[in-house]
């Protein structure tokens, strides 16, 4: 591969910023052809900068960067596209956080990916529109598994391999998928794993965006469905999403059901 | 610290080390700073360990703004010729510092130290939020002004904040978002022109 040019031009999403020094920023980006990686952004913090507004998480955008020792420097930007209809609705923000978070903890640096980048950027557009943002996340959170390498198992039973009966398995995120009801006392952490909920998965997992889009839940089940995914996610990252904290939050404040994994 | 070795004096280690752990102070930073107080007058260095002591022990916050202040309640708090039913709501103390450089404000603050950031953890509970719905429930206040910093953390607590609020009767507003005093419009990203645009003002004739 050759080496890349000293100043280079890509499209990136920006995935979280933190201060850095006096005004300027460290950003994660994301980018289609290079991956995950940081850059410094100078100057973002005082208001006249020509940057900062461009530079925004969720925001997509054209960068032209100069390669520096340690971290690159971005010199330029431009937004390509930026979702208002996230900033300023509570509840698809928080989601379209989690996502960008979700990413952030699954890529690791300078990993090219371009399914993954089309993911992030179609899950935030979908967010940006959904009726209901958590399906678009139970359908991106299924996706990251798979391209990711984790896809969980929901065909056959992890402990003997024989195809599920229709009726009430256990999810074993250790085990890496179901367990049916012989082979549960023999898994750490088994999880009691509903028929309808096993549909739903299975649907996550084979379907078209579209197809998920269709699906209507109850709050039982949509709670079910989340639960085993974001326990499945912890168990992978062997970490908890900061951002989900926030949806519960919000979810408590509305009393709604919340998700405790 | 590997770069001070045994050859240096185990005060000055120390003290390095204690720089070091200052934010943006790197190893080299830290061991010039600590030369150089070695070489300071005594009384220069007394000095400057009072007033860190100082600002440890006499530095509070304030009990109804959340401000960082030495007599509490704070002095705009404690002012009569401020504004009583109106309170601006920020992020940092050092907001409140450019606020009032600004001369137009005369009413309250209240400090929230922080802003929501869902992917770092911090959420409303990290924050002065309880102290803030506190003073509604006591005080004269009819107003309050969200003056979070115009950035994606700073605009999620002014929407969670307006949550909060709306269902107790206060108006609460927001700090205008447009187009900065010496920028350029040719600059200026979608977001910004667009709120410009909602926010235009007719022009006093």
């Amino acid at each position: 591969m050759p080496a890349p040019a000293r100043l280079y031009k890509t499209e990136a999403i920006v995935l979280r910023q933190r201060r850095f020094g006096e005004a300027d920023r460290m950003l994660t980006i994301y980018t289609p052809t290079m991956g995950k990686m940081d850059v410094k952004a100078r100057g973002v913090r005082k208001t006249t900068s020509r940057m900062s507004g461009h530079l925004q998480p969720l925001n997509r955008c054209m960068l032209l960067v100069a390669q520096g020792h340690t971290v690159d420097i971005v010199t330029g930007c431009e937004t390509l596209e930026s979702f208002p209809a996230l900033n300023d609705d509570l509840d698809r923000l928080s989601r379209a956080l989690y996502a960008a978070e979700l990413i952030d903890r699954f890529i690791p640096e300078r990993a090219p990916g371009y399914p993954t980048y089309r993911l992030l950027l179609d899950t935030l557009r979908r967010l940006a529109e959904a009726d209901s943002p958590d399906i678009v996340m139970r359908f991106a959170e299924m996706r990251l598994l798979d391209q990711s390498g984790f896809m969980p198992e929901l065909e056959v039973c992890v402990g003997c391999g024989q195809a599920l009966s229709p009726e009430q398995n256990f999810f074993a995120p250790q085990a890496g998928g179901v367990v049916c009801r012989v082979c549960a006392s023999d898994v750490a952490g088994p999880r009691t794993l509903s028929l309808n909920a096993l549909q739903v998965l299975r649907l996550l997992q084979r379907g078209s965006y579209n197809e998920v889009a269709r699906l209507r839940m109850g709050e039982d089940l949509a709670v079910e469905t989340e639960r085993h995914l974001r326990s499945y996610i912890v168990c992978v990252l062997e970490r908890d999403v900061n951002a989900a904290a926030f949806i519960e939050k919000l979810r408590r404040e509305e009393h709604r059901p919340v998700v405790e994994v | 610290m590997n770069e001070t070795t045994s050859a240096t004096a185990g005060p000055l280690v120390r003290l390095i080390d204690e720089f070091h752990k200052l934010p943006g102070i790197g190893p080299k930073s830290a061991q010039r700073l600590a030369y150089y107080l070695l070489r300071m007058p005594t009384v220069d260095a007394q000095a400057l360990a009072a007033a860190i002591l100082e600002v440890k022990e006499r530095v509070t916050l304030c009990s109804i703004c959340m401000n960082v202040t030495e007599v509490d309640p704070c002095r705009v708090c404690s002012d009569d010729r401020r504004e009583r039913t109106i309170i601006c709501v920020v992020e940092e103390p050092l907001d409140i510092l450019a606020l009032e450089r600004s001369r137009s404000y005369h009413g309250l603050y209240h400090v929230l130290h922080g802003a929501i950031s869902p992917m770092d953890a911090i959420g409303p509970e990290d924050l002065k939020m309880t102290e803030l719905l506190q003073r509604l429930r006591s005080d004269e206040v009819r107003e309050i002004i969200l003056a979070t910093n115009p950035n994606l953390e700073g605009e999620a607590t002014a929407m969670y904040l307006t949550r909060l609020l709306k269902p107790l009767g206060v108006k609460v507003t927001r700090l205008a978002r447009g187009l900065p005093m010496g920028g350029d419009l040719e600059y200026a990203d979608d977001v910004t022109l667009a709120r410009a645009l909602e926010g235009r003002q007719e022009m006093q004739g």
